[in-house]
C-alpha cells in the first residue's frame, strides 16, 4: 500500500491519530474541567505560613506515600465526611514559574490519606514529635523521620516550639531541647489546614458507593457486637494514647488508670470525647482535639471505644450501654446548636 | 433483551437469557480457572505416574541367563555387536545407582468462597494469568521428566547387556568363538558399505556449517550458541550504539542502587536521617532514573543501530545522535540532583523533572526525531520495516506526551490529574512498550533467523495500540473526583487492550514456532521469551486492575508498584538486555561470559518474582483489611513480611545489574574470541 510506504504520510497520520485522542481524552476534559469549577464559597484560602509548608510538603515528595483524596466508596469513608469533588481542587493553580499545579491527590496509600488530617489530628504537640521521629508515637511506621526540620539547643527562647523527645529517639548527645524549627512549624501550619470544606446549604452531599450489605441487613439485634472497640479505638485513639493506653509521658495522659476513664459516671468522658479538652495543658498535656464530632462517631461507637478503654490494660470499670451514651451524646449535640 | 425463545430443548431452557460461557461473567472465569486447574492437575499426575515408571526401572533384576535365552539374544545381535565383543574382552562398565528424582507439588488451590473477592472477575482473571507461567513451569518439567526416563531406559538397556556377558562367559572360550564368529560370518555378508561415502574426508568448502561444537567435556551450564559474525558496522556508529548502551547501563546500576535502598528503608526507615537520601525525595529519582536514564537511553540506542540498519543505509548523522545522548544523560544528572535537593515539579508521578530539566529531554527526543526521519528518508527498500514504525511513531508520542505534560495552559484543579493520569500513562505505554515492541520486531526475527510470523498481525497491534492505549490513562484515578465518564472511558480503554496485547503476543510466540529448539543453545532468545510472557500477563494484569470491582482492593495499595516492576522490568527491562545481547557482540565482535549471562537472567527473572508476588499478596490483602474498615496501621503491619520479600527479590534483581553491567565490560573490551574455538572447522 502506498500509505505503508510512504513515511510522511504514515507518520503525520501517526501522529494526528496521537494528537487527536489526546485532544478527545486529556486536553479537553482538562480544559472543560478548569472552566467550570470554582473553589466552594466556604474555602478557606491557606494561610501564609500553610503555603510555605505547602512547599515543604512537595519539596519531600510526601505525595509518594500520602494520598489527599476521598474516593466515593464506602472504605474511604475513614478520610472524610464526604467524596472529594472536582471543586475541592479548584483553586490549585500553578505554584511558579518553575513547578506545576499540586493538587497532591496521589496514587499510593502507604501512609494515611490527609484531606482531613488538619480535623482529624490537629495536635501540634503530636504532628511535631511524629515529625521528628514516627516512631516514637506509632511504633509500627515506615514513616522517615525529619529530623532536619528541628534544631537543639540548650537554652530555648520562650517563642521557641520545644518538642518533648524520648532519649533513644535523640538523633544527638540528648542535652540540650529539641526545638522545632520555621519550617517545621509552617509543615505544620500546612497539615493542619487540611480540611474538608462544608458543601454550600441544601446541596446534596454525593454519595458513598459500594456499601457494605451486611450491616444495613442485620441492623435491629446485634448492633453493639457490630462494633469493635479495640479497632476504633486503634483508628481513633491509639496514635496518642497508645496501644498499651499509658500514653505518652509529657504530651499525651494515659488512660491506664485514669479516673475520668474510671469513673462510674460516664459524663466527662463522653464530654471529653465529643468536645475535646484542654484542661492539663499546664502539666505538659497539649489540647485534645474533640475526636467524636470531628471522626463523625456515632453512639455505638463511642460506646465501643469507652467500653475498650474501660476494660483494657488493667482497667476494670463499669461497661456503658449505647443508649446511655446515646442520651449524653444527644444532649451534647443539642448545647452544641444551641450555645 | 430477553427474548421468549422457543424451548424445544429441556436444557436450554433452564439457561434462557445468559450464555453457558461468557468472558465478563464470574462464572466464565471459574471456569478457565477450574479448566487450567484440571490442567495442572492432570499434568501433575502425568508426571507422578512417569515418576513412579522411573522408580520402577531403577532397581535392576538380576537373574541368570540360560542357555535358550542367549541363544535367542546372539540371534538379536548384528556383526559389529559380535565384533565389538570379540575385540574387547569385556563391554562397558557398570552404571552408576541411578539417583531418583523427587517432585515436590505443593500446587497451591484457592477455594472459590462466596461473598468474598474471589468472585471478583478480575481477581479470576488475575488467578487465570498466575497459573499461565505454572503451567508452563509444568510443560517443561514434563519433558525434563521425560528425559530422565529415557536415560533410566538407557541404563536398563546396559544393565541387560551386562547379565548378557555374564551370561556368554559361561561358555568356554573355544564354544564361544565358534558360536560367535558362525554368527558374524552369516551377518558379516554384503557389500563393501563405502559404494556411496568413497575415500574422500568431509570438508565445508562453501562455508556452510558454523557453531559447530565438538568439546564434550563435561560444563556447569550448556554452552550457547555464539554470535554469528556478521559484515562490519561502521565503526563510528558502533561507538555510538555502545556509548548509549554503556551510559543506559550506567543509569541501570545507580538507578536501582536507590531503588534497593528505598526497599531497604520500608524495613529499616531509620537507615539514616539525611534529607537528600529520605524516601519521598528518593523515590522519584529511583523511577526517574531507570525510566528516562536506563530504559530510554538503552531504548535509543537500540534504534540508532535498528533504524539505519532496516533502512540499508548509514544513518543521518552521527553527531546528533551524540548531542541527543549527553543532553538526556544531562535531563537525568540534573534532575536527580534537584529531586534530592527538594526541587521537583510538585508531585505528578515521572513528572517530577521540572521543565527546564524535561526540556533537555524533550530537545533531545526532536533532534532523534529529525535524525530517524531523515535516515528514513533515504532508505534503499521501498517499505518502512514496521520496527520503523513502531520505533518512529515512540519518539513522536515521547515528544506529544512531554508537550502536553509539561505546558501549563491545562492544569488548574482537576486538569492537573487529568493530564497527570493521560502523561504517566502514556509516558508508560506510548513511549517504552511502543518503542520496545519495535525493538522486538527487529531482534526477535534476527535471533530465531526466521521471518516475523505476520506483519499484519503487527500492524493491526500497533493501530490498535494507539486507539485503546492513549485513553486509558485516567484509569489511575477510578473513583476519584474527575468526571465519570472519563474514567468509564478508560476502564473500556483498558479492555480494549486485550486486542493489541494478544495480536502482539501471539505473533511473537508463532515466531518462535518451529524455533523453540533455539531457546536452549541461546543465550538471548530466554531474556525474549520472559519479555513475551511478562508482556502477555502483565499487560494483561493492567486491564484486570481497571476495573470498578478491582479497584476497590488494589487501587493505592502495594499491588500497583508490583505491577509496574513486572511490567517495566519484566517486559522493557528483559526486552533492552536482550537486545544488547544481541547487539554488542555484533558490533564489538566480542562476547560475554555465558555463564555470567545466565546468572544475571536467572537472578533477575528470580529476583522479579521475589519482588513481585509477595507485594500482589499482602497489597491484596492489605485492602481487603481497609474494605474491613480495619485501622490503618493493621495494614503497615500487615505488609512487614511481604516488604522484607520485596528486599531480598530486590537485591536479587540488584545484584543482577552489576553482573550485566560486567558483561557488558567483557563485550566491549575484554575477552576475544578464543581461537580454539574456530579450531575444529579446520579438523578433517
Amino acid at each position: 500500500m502506498e500509505f505503508f510506504n510512504n513515511h510522511k504520510k504514515l507518520f503525520r497520520a501517526v501522529f494526528l491519530f496521537f494528537g487527536g485522542l489526546t485532544l478527545l481524552v486529556a486536553i479537553m476534559p482538562a480544559l472543560d474541567n478548569q472552566r467550570n469549577f470554582r473553589p466552594l464559597p466556604d474555602a478557606e484560602p491557606l494561610s501564609d505560613a500553610a503555603v510555605k509548608g505547602k512547599m515543604i510538603f512537595i519539596a519531600n515528595g510526601c505525595v509518594a506515600c500520602h494520598t489527599q483524596q476521598v474516593r466515593n466508596v464506602d472504605m474511604d469513608k475513614t478520610w472524610g465526611s464526604r467524596p472529594s469533588i472536582a471543586a475541592d481542587y479548584a483553586g490549585d493553580h500553578r505554584i511558579d514559574v518553575w513547578r506545576n499545579t499540586a493538587t497532591l491527590m496521589g496514587t499510593e496509600r502507604t501512609g494515611p490519606d490527609l484531606t482531613n488530617v488538619g480535623l482529624r489530628q490537629p495536635s501540634a504537640a503530636w504532628n511535631l514529635t511524629h515529625l521528628y521521629n514516627p516512631r516514637i508515637l506509632v511504633k509500627e511506621s515506615v514513616m522517615p523521620a525529619y529530623t532536619w526540620l528541628f534544631t537543639t539547643t540548650m537554652n530555648p527562647n520562650p517563642e521557641d516550639v520545644v518538642v518533648n523527645v524520648p532519649a533513644e529517639f535523640r538523633d544527638d548527645a540528648g542535652d540540650g531541647k529539641v526545638v522545632a524549627t520555621p519550617e517545621a512549624l509552617q509543615l505544620l501550619a500546612y497539615l493542619q489546614s487540611l480540611k474538608q470544606t462544608k458543601l454550600p446549604d441544601g446541596r446534596p452531599v454525593p454519595d458513598f458507593l459500594f456499601k457494605k450489605k451486611d450491616k444495613a441487613e442485620s441492623g435491629g439485634s446485634g448492633k453493639t457486637t457490630a462494633f469493635d472497640g479495640a479497632a476504633l479505638y486503634a483508628t481513633n485513639c491509639q496514635s496518642c494514647h497508645q496501644p498499651n493506653g499509658e500514653g505518652l509521658k509529657g504530651a499525651f495522659p494515659p488512660l491506664k488508670g485514669s479516673l475520668v476513664v474510671l469513673n462510674d459516671n460516664p459524663e466527662i468522658m463522653v464530654n471529653i470525647i465529643m468536645n475535646g479538652y484542654s484542661g492539663r495543658i499546664k502539666e505538659g498535656y497539649g489540647p485534645m482535639p474533640a475526636v467524636g464530632t470531628n471522626n463523625n462517631l456515632s453512639p455505638e461507637e463511642i460506646t465501643a471505644i469507652m467500653n475498650h478503654e474501660k476494660t483494657s490494660w488493667g482497667n476494670n470499670a463499669r461497661a456503658v450501654s449505647p443508649d446511655e451514651i446515646k442520651k449524653l451524646v444527644d444532649l451534647i449535640k443539642l448545647q452544641g446548636t444551641t450555645k | 433483551m430477553c427474548y421468549s425463545l422457543p424451548t424445544t430443548h429441556l436444557l436450554f431452557s433452564a439457561m434462557i437469557g445468559k450464555a453457558f460461557f461468557s468472558f465478563h461473567s464470574v462464572a466464565g472465569w471459574t471456569l478457565i480457572l477450574l479448566f487450567l486447574i484440571f490442567i495442572l492437575l492432570v499434568a501433575t499426575l502425568y508426571l507422578y505416574f512417569r515418576t513412579t515408571e522411573i522408580r520402577a526401572l531403577a532397581p535392576g533384576r538380576k537373574a541368570e541367563m540360560d542357555k535358550r535365552q542367549l541363544a535367542e539374544y546372539i540371534s538379536t545381535l548384528d556383526k559389529q555387536q559380535i565384533d565389538r565383543y570379540l575385540e574387547n574382552a569385556k563391554p562397558s562398565s557398570g552404571c552408576k545407582e541411578p539417583g531418583v528424582t523427587r517432585l515436590a507439588f505443593a500446587p497451591l488451590l484457592l477455594g472459590i468462597t462466596q461473598g468474598s473477592i474471589w468472585g471478583e472477575t478480575g481477581v479470576l482473571i488475575m488467578l487465570v494469568l498466575l497459573l499461565l507461567p505454572v503451567l508452563a513451569g509444568i510443560v517443561v518439567m514434563i519433558f525434563k521428566v521425560g528425559n530422565i526416563l529415557r536415560r533410566e531406559r538407557e541404563k536398563q538397556r546396559l544393565a541387560e547387556a551386562k547379565r548378557f556377558s555374564e551370561g556368554l562367559s559361561i561358555l568356554s572360550p573355544a564354544e564361544r568363538q565358534a558360536l560367535l564368529t558362525e554368527r558374524r560370518d552369516a551377518l558379516g555378508y554384503g557389500l563393501t558399505q563405502r559404494e556411496l561415502i568413497g575415500e574422500l574426508p568431509p570438508e565445508d568448502k562453501k562455508g556452510l556449517l558454523s557453531n559447530v561444537t565438538s568439546q564434550a567435556a563435561l560444563t556447569v551450564v550448556p554452552l550457547k550458541k555464539r554470535a554469528v559474525k556478521r559484515p562490519p558496522i561502521d565503526p563510528a556508529l558502533a561507538r555510538l550504539v555502545l556509548a548509549y548502551i554503556g551510559c543506559a547501563t550506567f543509569w541501570l546500576v545507580v538507578g536501582t542502587t536507590v531503588g534497593e535502598y528505598l526497599g531497604i528503608k520500608f524495613v529499616a526507615p531509620d537507615a539514616d536521617h539525611v534529607s537528600w537520601l529520605s524516601f519521598g525525595r528518593l523515590r522519584p529519582v529511583h523511577t526517574n532514573m531507570v525510566f528516562w536514564g536506563w530504559a530510554s537511553l538503552g531504548m535509543l540506542g537500540l534504534g540508532y543501530y535498528i533504524v539505519p540498519r532496516v533502512g540499508n543505509n548509514p544513518l543521518a548523522s552521527l553527531r546528533k545522535g551524540w548531542y541527543s545522548l549527553w543532553l538526556i544523560n544531562a535531563a537525568v544528572l540534573f534532575g536527580s540532583l534537584c529531586l534530592m535537593g527538594g526541587i521537583n515539579n510538585a508531585g505528578g508521578e515521572y513528572r517530577e523533572y521540572i521543565w527546564p530539566v524535561m526540556a533537555l529531554f524533550a530537545i533531545a527526543l526532536m533532534i532523534t526525531l529529525i535524525n530517524f526521519l531523515q535516515t528514513i528518508g533515504r532508505r534503499k527498500p521501498k517499505e518502512i520495516y514496521i520496527s520503523n514504525w513502531y520505533i518512529v511513531a515512540a519518539i513522536i508520542f515521547g515528544l506529544v506526551i512531554v508537550t502536553v505534560g509539561y505546558l501549563p495552559f491545562w492544569q488548574d484543579g482537576l486538569g492537573e490529574t487529568i493530564v497527570q493520569g493521560y502523561y504517566m500513562h502514556q509516558a508508560v505505554g506510548m513511549w517504552f512498550m511502543m518503542f520496545t515492541l519495535g525493538i522486538v520486531y527487529y531482534f526477535l526475527p534476527q535471533q530465531l533467523n526466521r521471518p516475523i510470523y505476520s506483519y499484519s498481525l503487527g500492524i493491526l497491534a500497533f493501530w490498535t495500540q494507539i486507539l485503546f492505549y492513549t485513553v486509558i490513562g485516567t484509569h489511575h484515578f477510578i473513583f476519584s473526583s474527575i468526571p465519570w465518564w472519563l474514567q468509564t472511558f478508560a476502564i473500556v480503554g483498558s479492555v480494549g487492550m486485550i486486542i493489541p496485547v494478544a495480536a502482539g503476543t501471539t505473533n511473537f510466540i508463532l515466531t518462535f514456532k518451529g524455533g523453540w529448539h533455539k531457546l536452549s543453545s541461546s543465550y538471548t532468545l530466554p531474556f525474549f521469551l520472559v519479555g513475551v510472557v511478562f508482556y502477555f500477563t502483565g499487560s494483561m494484569q493492567g486491564t484486570a486492575e481497571a476495573f470498578r470491582s478491582t479497584n476497590l482492593f488494589w487501587h493505592f495499595t502495594d499491588f500497583t508498584v508490583a505491577h509496574s516492576h513486572l511490567t517495566m522490568y519484566g517486559i522493557i527491562s528483559f526486552f533492552l538486555w536482550a537486545g544488547m545481547y544481541a547487539v554488542v557482540p555484533r558490533l564489538t565482535g566480542r562476547e560475554p561470559p555465558q555463564i555470567l549471562v545466565g546468572t544475571h537472567f536467572w537472578m533477575a527473572l528470580i529476583g522479579l518474582l521475589f519482588y513481585t508476588v509477595p507485594l500482589m499478596y499482602g497489597g491484596t490483602l492489605k485492602g481487603l483489611l481497609w474494605i474491613a474498615g480495619k485501622p490503618f496501621i493493621e495494614g503497615v503491619t500487615l505488609m512487614e513480611p511481604f516488604w522484607l520479600w520485596r528486599a531480598i527479590g530486590g537485591s536479587l534483581m540488584w545484584l543482577s545489574h552489576f553482573f550485566f553491567a560486567y558483561n557488558l565490560y567483557k563485550m566491549t573490551t575484554a575477552t576475544r574470541i578464543k581461537q580454539k574455538d574456530y579450531g575444529i572447522l579446520q579438523q578433517p
